[in-house]
């Protein structure tokens, strides 16, 4: 158990190593830092003077090491826009985004676990097949449109929610008070319709296959009470997949809060690496790349863990 | 005396393609407190279905259609869910075919022990679990008490389909169904849980219905045997007279089919053709497209000839006993 | 010994007959619904330049007089905006017609791009084995850990904006699944006995690959690579929304979408609205034609 914890956490530097690679090879040696760091209006002379400055007369080794001794200190050169370390900029809006990818994971798993627990247990209910189709819906519609729709509806046409910003913040957090968890309510449900509809499905699939199992027959041939071989016999053997799904959907929803940050005008690092992009500011570029690279390795490192857990069958292999 | 189990013209259903298929047709048998009945057929005859109609955990969308399970007095194919839920585990126990799917992967067999003693008594957790550790000792599992904590997956087949056992006799119930319970087991060990668990039904009084396909693990085991084809009892009767002087052809061929040790370099005799598809059931006797007595008369349905106690349903019946 | 002899159906599993394939994936009134949605949307695509009452990108025939107009207007010159105009005095109806043609390129393209090097590889990996399998493996499980929109951005990061980009992307964020799924049913088919059949009898490697393991690999890749259009036509619109891909003189469902933004907050709801509205419908039609799919060319649901 223990030498397979730590040979995953070997893996995972090796990744987060193979990681920096790829990104400093795709933004350094694709991606021309001369074009994007230097006004072309600049004669010969002073484009040397900034690519000494910038480092970039060395040759590319040496430019990765220091790379990657600044990254071990957190140092990614400071912004463009800001003019402030970029990594410190980044970890300003990280709140926000947790705070909108929680909320939206705690609405999936709400409203999705029963949903999906009651469509696998009573399939051919009619209201199991509106259930399985609006869940089609929620796959189908694209996030950024639906944001666009929440707006038109609850903002400008009933105008019972905010649609921009996130209100008044108690500390870092905007659910403290009522009017930044007003603000919040809009972000959250679109950030959660996709999710929503992947869980129910997720769980109406897992249902339907660990209800066909002996197991759970043979559960009810024991005389339980139906309660217990659903909340007991069939959710924990389907909460395996699910916490797995759980843990890898919250990685994937830091990363799509980007589109409805834009939308909603979420002043969180979704929207920070938009502005980034379309602004070239490379150093926030490349710190928020690094730092989600370390968040999805982190990510499926804990997922593995809970994992072992939640399935006694894994923990006996980590130890043979 | 009554018997303890009395089934009576029972048909269960799957609806498939708009009509309903019979998996279950009109069959009748009974079984008297502390009795071993054999329940034979080959796999699809419908002897499993029989089963878990007693239990009624008949698959959606199938169901009873009809016919009389009477249990102790009580017609089970009326009784309510809770009722039947009540029953189920405390007076009329299951053990499966495969021990490695019976148990719950992720949770330990203490738990799956006790919570069958929770479903029907209010008992305390430490009572639970002492009880669950005698049951363990009782189906000759080694250091039962850490073995509570144990998950399936730290068992062999054939340590799990003695938990499964041990689960089964928790409540001493009246009646056990047994369904191929040694069939996915080693030979070695199959003989070891058959002689224990007729050792232990023995001891309680429980009566049993033992599924199988296996005529040989029948005619050491059981009191009596019902034969199943295509969904119906073709033969029934004490097990030394159905072995000895089977009647209808399909018990005849069943047994011939059987290989014994006397028979040694002599061509086994088969069963010609293949278990017809429910859907694809002939009218009249089942079993008609594969015999060779079969005639025009074989179209109509045949009834049950002979005693209450030994009857068969065929028109054109052996007389002889086997030599 | 002739390889020909051996090459023929006997040693490899039979195939199931299309037309009844076809029928069966009919029966489903959703797939019926699906199919006939996806060819009016192509089919608009295809023809938009006969089917538009205006070319959006012709500048000479927008009038900025006519910028914003609700659905239902008419022109200066009394031709009707059925869907209303944009802030440019676009036509919303000839926006979307045009709009679908740049969607459905990008989704298809990168979509059968992604199919094609990721199926390549996935197949190699299960043939060869070995190390290069191991390798390849390793590199699906790690692209197939990070979310497909940050791929995506990771990209558009290192390569800037841009229609083309875009493609290129997705195709990096999609090419693993296919790998995975290609290498995942490969890896069944070659336990089988017929590949073993072959090799024993000496069949060169490409044929054993094109002719027997790719054919088994292809029902699940034609159901992933139909989801994966409409998955690649929603990431397009989600990237150009957010400013990242298409470019103005040549804009998408998505830009579209994105340009009614602004006058969202004033109630203009429909700059933004039809353009969602027939997004919505393609995708949703890629899906009910892809869900019959999977379930007709599942051989676990062929009953």
């Amino acid at each position: 158990m223990i030498t397979n914890l730590i040979r995953r956490g070997i893996q995972a530097l090796f990744v987060i190593f193979a990681m920096t690679l790829i990104v400093f090879v795709g933004v350094n040696v694709i991606g021309n830092p001369v074009d994007i760091l230097i006004n072309p209006d600049l004669n010969q002379a002073e484009r040397l003077r900034v690519m000494q400055n910038l480092g970039l007369d060395q040759p590319l080794w040496r430019q990765y090491l220091s790379f990657l001794a600044g990254l071990a200190e957190g140092d990614f050169g400071d912004s463009f826009v800001y003019g402030r370390p970029a990594l410190g900029v980044i970890l300003e809006r990280l709140p926000a985004t947790l705070e909108l990818a929680l909320a939206a994971m705690v609405i999936a798993i709400v409203v999705g676990l029963p949903l999906g627990l009651y469509a696998g247990l009573y399939p051919d209910r009619l209201s199991s097949k509106l259930i399985m189709t609006g869940s089609i819906l929620g796959f189908s519609l694209p996030t950024f449109w639906v944001g666009l729709m929440f707006i038109l509806l609850f903002a400008v046409q009933l105008g019972w929610l905010p649609s921009n910003g996130r209100g008044e913040t108690a500390g870092a957090w905007s659910f403290l008070t009522g009017d930044g968890l007003r603000h919040l309510i809009l972000p959250a449900l679109n950030l959660a319709l996709f999710k929503t509809s992947l869980i129910l499905r997720l769980t109406r699939a897992g249902v339907q296959e660990v209800i066909a199992q002996d197991f759970v027959k043979f559960a009810r041939a024991k005389g339980l009470l139906e309660r217990r071989v659903v909340l007991v016999h069939i959710l924990k053997n389907l909460m395996i997949p699910v916490v797995t799904i759980i843990g890898l959907e919250f990685g994937s929803l830091i990363a799509f809060s980007v589109v409805t940050e834009s939308i909603f005008g979420w002043p969180g690092m979704g929207k920070l690496i938009i502005d980034s992009i379309n602004l070239l500011d490379r150093p926030v570029i490349v710190a928020y790349l690094m730092m989600m690279v370390v968040l999805f390795v982190t990510l499926n490192f804990v997922i593995d863990i809970c994992y072992t857990l939640l399935d006694p069958r894994v923990r006996l292999d980590g130890k043979g | 005396m009554t018997a303890l189990l009395d089934v009576r013209d029972l048909v269960t259903v799957f609806p498939s393609g708009g009509r309903d298929l019979r998996a279950v047709d009109e069959v009748s048998f009974s079984v008297n407190r502390g009795e071993v009945l054999g329940l034979v057929g080959e796999s699809g005859s419908g002897k499993s279905v029989t089963g878990f109609s007693l239990m009624g955990l008949v698959d959606a969308p199938g169901r009873i259609a009809s016919g009389q399970i009477l249990f102790d007095g009580d017609d089970l194919a009326k009784a309510s869910p809770e009722a039947m839920r009540s029953l189920r585990g405390r007076r009329i126990a299951m053990v499966f075919q495969d021990p490695m799917m019976t148990l719950n992967p992720v949770l330990r067999i203490g738990t799956q022990m006790t919570e069958t003693l929770h479903a029907h008594e209010r008992i305390g957790k430490p009572e639970a679990r002492a009880r669950a550790r005698d049951a363990l000792a009782q189906v000759g599992i080694p250091s039962p008490e850490e073995r509570l904590d144990a998950y399936p997956h730290e068992f062999s087949g054939g340590m799990r389909q003695r938990v499964a056992i041990a689960i089964a006799l928790l409540h001493r119930p009246d009646l056990i169904i047994a369904d191929e319970p040694t069939t996915a087991l080693d030979v070695t060990i199959q003989s070891q849980i058959i002689s224990e668990f007729q050792a232990l039904t023995e001891r309680q009084g429980t009566a049993v219905i033992w599924i199988t396909h296996d005529l040989a693990i029948v005619s050491g085991l059981a009191d009596r045997i019902a034969v199943m084809y295509g969904g119906r009892i073709v033969e029934t009767g004490p097990i030394a007279e159905v072995l000895t002087a089977p009647k209808h052809p399909y018990t005849r061929g069943l047994i011939r089919s059987v290989p014994s040790e006397n028979s040694r370099g002599a061509r086994l005799a088969q069963i010609p053709g293949v278990t017809p598809s429910l859907a694809h059931m002939p009218q009249g006797c089942a079993f008609r497209s594969r015999c060779q007595r079969a005639d025009a008369a074989c179209a109509q349905r045949p009834g049950a000839y002979g005693s209450d106690s030994c009857w068969h349903r065929c028109f054109h019946p052996h007389e002889e006993a086997l030599t | 010994m002739d390889s020909k002899l051996a090459d023929a159906a006997q040693i490899a599993p039979p195939k199931p007959r299309a037309s009844a394939a076809l029928l069966r994936f009919l029966k489903a009134p959703t797939a019926l619904i699906g199919v006939i949605g996806l060819t009016l949307v192509v089919g608009v695509a295809v023809f938009a330049p006969i089917l538009s009452p205006q070319d959006p990108y012709d500048l000479m025939q927008l009038d900025i007089m006519d910028s914003r107009l609700p659905p239902g207007s008419e022109s200066f010159t009394g031709v009707p905006y059925h869907l209303g105009t944009d802030g440019q005095g676009r036509d919303i109806l000839s926006g979307i017609m045009y709009g679908l043609r740049t969607s459905l390129i990008v989704g298809i393209v990168s979509a059968f791009v992604a199919a094609l090097i990721g199926t390549t590889l996935g197949l190699l990996a299960a043939y060869l084995g070995g190390r290069g399998e191991a390798l390849l493996m390793r590199l699906v499980d790690l692209q197939l850990s990070f979310p497909t929109i940050l791929m995506a951005l990771m990209v558009l990061a290192i390569l800037g904006n841009g229609v083309t980009n875009v493609v290129l992307a997705i195709i990096v964020a999609e090419w693993a699944t296919y790998a995975r799924t290609a290498r995942g049913t490969a890896l069944v088919e070659r336990e089988k006995e017929y590949i073993e059949a072959a090799r024993c009898l000496r069949i060169p490697a490409r044929r054993i690959l094109l002719r027997h393991m790719l054919p088994n690999c292809l029902a699940p890749i034609i159901v992933i690579a139909t989801m994966q259009v409409a998955r690649a036509i929603g990431l397009e619109a989600t990237l150009s929304f957010l400013g990242l891909g298409a470019s103005v003189t040549q804009p998408s469902l998505g830009m579209l979408i994105a340009n009614g933004y602004q006058y969202l907050l004033s109630g203009l709801y429909w700059i933004s609205f039809y353009p969602g509205i027939a997004l919505l419908i393609t995708i949703v039609c890629i899906n009910l034609v892809g869900d019959r799919l999977r379930d007709v060319l599942n051989p676990r649901n062929a009953r």
